[in-house]
């Protein structure tokens, strides 16, 4: 006789479709955004297949242009936004901090809804013949000069947003309001305090980009004169309300990243974080100082040169918290106990590929350089080193982490080691050649482009080649261990936090008794309650 | 086939130089960075290894010393980067006075040139090196960007306005000229070839016998066709400001602002007149949004310009009395 547990407590679609079980809605997520992170994934398969030569002999420019636009919608806002939020997030905030559920189990529902509705509209906009004007929208091209589908791609993007809002929301509430007692800020786990900050941006940010969107329908469609010259309005205007959002969106894809990633590398060093109220307080100053430095994607545009000094600052210093989580990543591991399991493979690869991203962030933050290489490969390897490199590696590595609590089953640690290997290799040959590509000078959303950029170009489709086998090998074990994997122990990793303490997978309720917590996370080796340091 | 492939682009631009020390010395901090967090996690990895299957880590909570020190460090560093960053910036900015100006308009998918003399090219824009070059920029519909990488320089081309972008050619030959902003089907085909030259030869292709009328002959021109003259003249019925030596000098608004009369200001006063008005003038002049295209507005500016600097008012043009 089974246990009863979240999994096999009511069968049938209503009882997934209908649930308002945080665990639950998070596997819907989990299906949702595999769909999209594999349609944008076959996006970016045609946009390396044409790369492939110089001339543009696969498919017409219009094609080639609504497949990166595609991609970056699809990758961005039905993906990588909600990604690990939407999922880990979900499945874990409520087990972390000893509570049964998020404070709003019906809104949380509903958010999936949302997000399925938007969805929806970006697929009637992908299969009714596309939109070309970018993931970025810019006016006036989207506005007045764009024959595709725009009105519907930027709906979808509107709607969605309320998912991240009412996400954002309820990760606040539940914080603040349903923490175990004895669970004080300070005991939190990590992964709870980057949720917690991304949260605050998703909340802050997001009304920003619907906003945004709006306008540009209202000219598009009503012709109001808004970002149009020719009907009095301002291009730039759009480029500095599109960047509020889309800048600080960066950090909600990194953020939980950096949440992961903190919980991993104490999990297998089998100690505690190094400087935790460094760790934490710097997801706060990221999110804080990441709503400031949008101009720094207008220095080209004829931006004042004052305003532009000010944005290059800012970028600077918001680099800071970010270095200081990985110097205190890498104290966490001095004098650790390592084991080189799976997830600690795809927190490694976080490290270096994410240290490469936030390094190269320097140099486009320098106002000088970033005229060479702005609109150039460069920023695209850049921002995918980041995007790819480091907010798909945390989400790797957290479901690696969480899956057999999430699953009940455990999956082959052999066939995971190599994937993250696949996907590190194959992510390099990918996108360190664009760094090289874009310093040479290579615009990006090029669909023909000079010869002399063909070897680079060939490297990367290679390496995007790899990088597609390590992303589908997970997908394949991790099916198979629903069926096949051996059950999992409630800590098959000898990890610490209160999700390792109940069954995997568990119980509906989480808790049958309501924890009462005495010390914070991963506290391995007898000490002391931890100090502010 | 993948004989020519190089990995670093030439240094064609009097700027090339500026901007390649930023970038070496940023690669150089940054690489060393990189290895130093690669090297300490691996030797960790693989000293701290797990040796039995109880092992713990020690329990080390923490150091506000090394907190502070990679809090600092990285700060300090990366002031000397904006610094640096700002400098380079601000020398590209500025165009020193008496550079050669030219006319650039972009529109989908081609990059129209005018020369001061005449000359006009698309998708090429032949300069001389040594000199510096100043270009002025419009667009005709949607945002472009022009971009040539081996003088490492770039400017945004948006409608509505006019950007100015400079540099010193300082090796002849032929370089890439791109449009670096997405901006529609053929964005990657709006590119084109920019051609350094030594002088002489310089002023030999200037001769060579594709010039026209003067952006201010043909400005002039305009001036008579569209009307302007009627108003903007001495002894005109309606009351109109005169141009004569109006380009660049600070002008009173009518809400009593004071600003110069720029290129962008003369282009805003063509197209949408009564949004700057000069104190003392009535708001009567008509719209010409739609009755002239980028380039007559281009010519028209020109124009305006040669009123206020002697010697280069065409023939014909009223004398500055």
């Amino acid at each position: 006789m089974e246990t009863l547990n979240y999994l096999n407590n009511g069968h049938g679609l209503a009882s997934w479709l209908l649930t308002r079980d945080h665990k639950r809605i998070a596997l819907l997520y989990l299906a949702s955004i595999t769909g999209f992170f594999f349609l944008g994934g076959l996006f970016a398969f045609m946009i390396r297949l044409e790369l492939l030569t110089p001339a543009g002999d696969v498919m017409s420019s219009d094609t080639y242009n609504k497949m990166f636009t595609m991609h970056g919608v699809v990758m961005v806002f039905f993906f990588l936004i909600p990604s690990i939020p939407a999922v880990l997030g979900n499945f874990l905030i409520p087990i972390m901090i000893g509570a049964k559920d998020l404070a709003f189990p019906r809104i949380n529902l509903l958010s999936w809804y949302i997000y399925v509705l938007g969805g929806i509209f970006t697929l009637v906009a992908a299969l009714s013949g596309g939109v070309d004007t970018g993931w970025t929208f810019y006016t006036p091209y989207s506005t007045a000069a764009a024959n595709s589908h725009v009105i519907t791609a930027a709906l979808g993007i509107f709607i969605t947003g309320f998912s991240s809002i009412l996400t954002g929301l309820n990760f606040i509430v539940t914080v603040h309001r349903m923490r175990a007692p004895g669970l004080t800020w300070f005991r939190l786990p990590l992964f709870v305090w980057s949720m917690y900050a991304t949260s605050l941006v998703m909340i802050l940010g997001t009304p920003v980009i619907a906003i945004t969107v709006l306008l540009v329908a209202a000219e598009r469609v009503l012709h109001m004169g808004i970002f149009d010259p020719a009907l009095g309005g301002d291009p730039i205007l759009f480029q500095h309300l599109f960047w509020f959002y889309s800048h600080p969106a960066v950090y909600i894809m990194i953020l939980p990243a950096m949440g992961v990633i903190s919980e991993i590398v104490q999990a297998f060093s089998r100690k505690n974080i190094f400087g935790y109220s460094f760790v934490a307080f710097s997801s706060l100053a990221i999110a804080i100082i990441g709503f400031l430095v949008w101009g720094h994607h207008l220095f080209v545009s004829g931006q004042s040169v004052y305003a532009g000094m000010i944005f290059s600052i800012l970028s600077y210093l918001v680099a800071i918290p970010s270095a200081i989580k990985v110097f205190n990543w890498t104290a966490t591991i001095y004098k650790g106990s390592v084991s080189l399991d799976s997830p600690m493979l795809y927190a490694f690869g976080f490290l270096g590929l994410f240290t490469i991203g936030g390094l190269t962030g320097l140099f486009l933050a320098a106002m000088g350089l970033d005229i060479h290489v702005h609109d150039t490969y460069f920023v695209v390897a850049h921002f995918h080193y980041i995007m790819v490199g480091g907010a798909i590696m945390g989400y790797l590595g957290g479901l690696h982490y969480w899956w057999p609590k999430i699953s009940g089953r455990l999956y082959s640690e052999p066939w995971a080691k190599f994937a993250a290997l696949m996907v590190f290799v194959g992510f390099n040959l990918t996108f360190f050649p664009q760094f090289v590509a874009g310093y040479l000078g290579m615009p990006r959303r090029y669909h023909a482009y000079p010869d002399e950029f063909q070897v680079l170009n060939v490297a990367s489709t290679l390496g995007a080649s790899i990088l597609s086998v390590g992303y589908v090998l997970p997908m394949v074990y991790f099916t198979w261990s629903l069926f096949k994997g051996a059950p999992s122990p409630s800590d098959p990793w000898g990890a610490q936090g209160l999700e390792w303490e109940i069954p995997s997978p568990p119980p509906t309720e989480n808790f049958h008794v309501t924890p009462i917590v005495t010390h914070g996370t991963h506290q391995y080796a007898p000490s002391k309650e931890v100090g502010i340091v | 086939m993948f004989t020519n492939f190089p990995l670093f682009p030439q240094q064609a631009s009097v700027q090339a130089s500026q901007v390649d020390g930023i970038y070496f010395f940023m690669l150089a901090v940054t690489a060393f960075f990189s290895l130093l967090i690669a090297g300490l996690v691996v030797l960790f990895a693989v000293k701290y290894r797990r040796r039995h299957e109880d092992e713990v880590g020690a329990a080390i909570h923490g150091s506000l010393a090394l907190e502070l020190l990679w809090t600092v460090i990285p700060f300090l560093i990366t002031m000397v980067m904006f610094a640096w960053g700002a400098k380079v910036f601000f020398d590209l900015y500025r165009a020193p006075a008496g550079a050669m100006e030219v006319y650039v308009v972009g529109k989908q998918w081609m990059w129209k040139v005018q020369h001061m003399g005449g000359a006009r090219e698309i998708n090429e824009l032949h300069v001389p090196v040594g000199r510096p070059v100043k270009l002025i920029m419009g667009s005709e519909d949607v945002i472009h960007s022009f971009f040539i990488p081996a003088f490492r320089v770039k400017a945004d081309v948006i409608p509505g306005r006019y950007n100015m972008l400079w540099f010193t050619a300082s090796k002849p030959g032929r370089y890439h000229l791109f449009c670096a902003e997405y901006c529609g089907t053929k964005h990657s085909g709006m590119i084109g070839s920019v051609i350094a030259m030594e002088p002489t030869e310089f002023q030999a292709w200037l001769g060579g016998g594709n010039a026209s009328d003067t952006p201010a002959a043909a400005g002039e021109k305009l001036f008579q066709s569209q009307g302007c003259i009627a108003c903007h003249r001495q002894g005109a019925a309606l009351q109109a400001p005169l141009l004569t030596n109006k380009f660049g000098s600070t002008v009173t608004l009518q809400s009593g602002a004071r600003i110069v009369a720029d290129e962008s200001y003369i282009r805003e006063s063509i197209l949408n007149p009564q949004a700057k008005i000069v104190a003392g003038f009535p708001p009567i002049m008509p719209t010409f949004q739609g009755l002239v295209s980028e380039e007559q507005l281009m010519q028209l500016v020109a124009y305006v310009k040669s009123l206020s600097t002697p010697g280069t008012a065409p023939a014909g043009a009223p004398a500055n009395r």
